[in-house]
């Protein structure tokens, strides 16, 4: 299966298993920037890693330093290998702007409708650099 | 989507200034591309939020500013920094965290940025005209910036806000644009008893409940006739911030840009109208706290920031007796210089207020580690993050609650004014 997604932000292009998200999160307070671990307690999927993953959000809510957490995360290794946003948000991506910046090479970040978001769910996912979201149906 | 910069625009973020203004300049005109702004607008202040540590990539992002000669060109404020430089309180970090913490708060201290070290700004002096256009980060101020002070600014992520200082720029989108401050849904509290909203410990509470249902869209809080004091509103706007992402809310009657609902709304029939019930309230309130029981291990008051106002009403309300379990009362440099003045802070400190200044207790390692441990507090905002940042769970109470319970070691709550 593929579906073709706009590019938001370019950088790296990246495959990892698909995690999509039940609820929107607050990136700071919401995910340790040390290891990528969702510890929102009050989030569904409290206690998954976003590291690695190719992240499916369906909104982002919460503190301005979720740029900075997510900054931290490329920084550390711990960056999701690709990012699918519903809509374009201006604090999350410029973790990755100020990444590219200073040099980091972050992951690509992608805009996909949320009602497409499911399909990717606990797949085997491909981020390709024009944007093409690529899952293999056999490993669901 | 391409953005238009202009000729001085163009040449800074080419050079002309040097590197740091060129990369902020590049940052400014890049999130413009992103969330389709056509063009760049001044700004006239920033409130900086990007001070806090998080990790080393936050300090070498401020030090590569630094080195590269940037300058803030406007005012700017400093949201809290991940250490207390005023020496009231101490926090637990290891000696590489605390090590790259000052050096990232000394670099915006070179950048050229105000030593304010709140997240309460408007409370210490930086009180934008109705109408400016600044760039102001942490969630809480802009939500008061944008709601109780009529400036416009959207909520400006870490990077940005001092990238925005720097280039005296923003992108011109979002809240910057009249037509998206207007009002699509009302949140109507005429139900609400008057003794309910006179008492401030509902202000989070019903903050919580908007943020949750606004996410980030613009309403209209209706039917509240008597103003709930600006201490109310910061508590609204922070934990509307925080369950959502509230930029801006109007309070017919109250805020600015809401002199009546039919302006607020901007002469539109609204999308929705969500009239609040005594049972929703209710179920608001209980979702501040995730403990149950008769643990407590530690109360946290000041988030936002205490005001001179509010350390006055704690006072009164410890009076002559001592805590018995850890209080930890934050505050900015603003309120902790009226503190001192007053002669209130020995008082305080003597009977076992521990005084958080330039920092908090859910930015960085202050509480003891306590497993299992119960937190008390007043703020939706420690009552939101507490759990995730501090491993705390929490139990949500008025102010009058929070001190009554630190003097009995144990959860005590008063009775409430009834909303059936």
């Amino acid at each position: 299966m593929e579906l073709k997604a706009q590019i938001l932000c370019a950088g790296m292009p990246g495959r990892g298993l698909g995690l999509v998200l039940d609820a929107p999160i607050s990136f700071w307070g919401g995910v340790d920037p040390k290891t990528g671990r969702i510890a929102d307690v009050r989030h569904p999927q409290h206690g998954a890693s976003v590291a690695g993953t190719v992240l499916f959000l369906p909104g982002t809510i919460g503190s301005s330093s979720a740029s900075a957490v997510m900054m931290e995360l490329v920084h550390s290794g711990h960056a999701p290998a690709g990012l699918v946003m519903h809509q374009p948000d201006a604090i999350l991506l410029l973790g990755f702007l100020t990444a590219s910046e200073m040099g980091w090479r972050p992951p690509m970040a992608v805009k996909l409708d949320k009602a497409h978001h499911a399909l990717f769910s606990g797949r085997d996912v491909t981020l390709h650099e024009d944007g093409t979201l690529a899952a293999d149906i056999a490993s669901a | 989507m391409t953005v238009h910069l202009n000729g001085e625009e163009k040449a800074i973020a080419a050079g002309r200034d040097g590197d740091g203004a060129a990369m902020a300049m590049r940052l400014v005109a890049e999130t413009a591309r992103l969330m389709g702004a056509p063009r760049l607008i001044p700004v006239a202040s920033a409130h900086i939020d990007g001070a806090l540590y998080h990790g080393d990539s936050g300090t070498l992002f401020a030090e590569r500013l630094v080195e590269g000669g940037a300058r803030v060109s406007v005012p700017s404020t400093l949201n809290v920094g991940a250490l207390d430089l005023t020496g009231c309180s101490r926090q637990r970090l290891g000696e590489h965290e605390r090590a790259m913490a000052r050096r990232m708060m000394q670099g915006y201290l070179k950048l050229g940025c105000q030593p304010t070290w709140t997240c309460a700004p408007y409370q210490a002096g930086h009180r934008p005209a109705a109408g400016a256009d600044v760039a102001w980060g942490e969630s809480n101020a802009v939500a008061f910036c944008n709601s109780v002070l009529g400036a416009r600014t959207n909520r400006y992520g870490d990077f940005l806000d001092i990238a925005c200082a720097i280039a005296g720029r923003a992108p011109a989108y979002g809240l910057h644009l009249p037509e998206n401050r207007v009002a699509r849904f009302v949140f109507d509290l005429s139900g609400a008893p008057d003794a309910f909203l006179a008492d401030p410990s509902n202000w989070p509470v019903l903050g919580s409940l908007y943020g949750r249902m606004a996410g980030d869209a613009v309403g209209v809080v209706t039917g509240v006739t008597a103003h709930p004091g600006e201490d109310q509103l910061k508590a609204f706007a922070a934990a509307a911030a925080s369950s959502g992402a509230v930029g801006l809310f109007h309070v017919a009657g109250i805020t600015p840009e809401a002199p009546d609902l039919e302006t607020a709304l901007g002469g539109n029939a609204p999308d929705e109208i969500i009239a609040v019930t005594a049972a929703m309230a209710q179920d608001a309130r209980k979702r501040l706290s995730t403990a149950a029981g008769d643990r407590i291990d530690a109360v946290a008051i000041g988030s936002p920031h205490l005001s001179h106002e509010e350390f006055i009403a704690l006072d009164r309300l410890i009076g002559g007796r001592r805590l018995a379990l850890p209080f930890h009362a934050c505050t900015g440099r603003h309120a902790l210089e009226a503190l001192v003045r007053s002669g209130l802070k020995d008082g305080l400190e003597a009977r076992g207020v521990t005084i958080v200044a330039d920092t908090c207790v859910v930015v960085t390692p202050i509480m003891d580690a306590v497993e299992g441990g119960v937190l008390m507090t007043n703020s939706g905002k420690f009552a939101h993050y507490a759990p995730g940042n501090t491993g705390y769970a929490t139990l949500f109470g008025s102010l009058a609650d929070c001190v009554e319970s630190a003097v009995a070691g144990r959860p005590v709550f008063a009775e409430r004014p009834a909303w059936n």
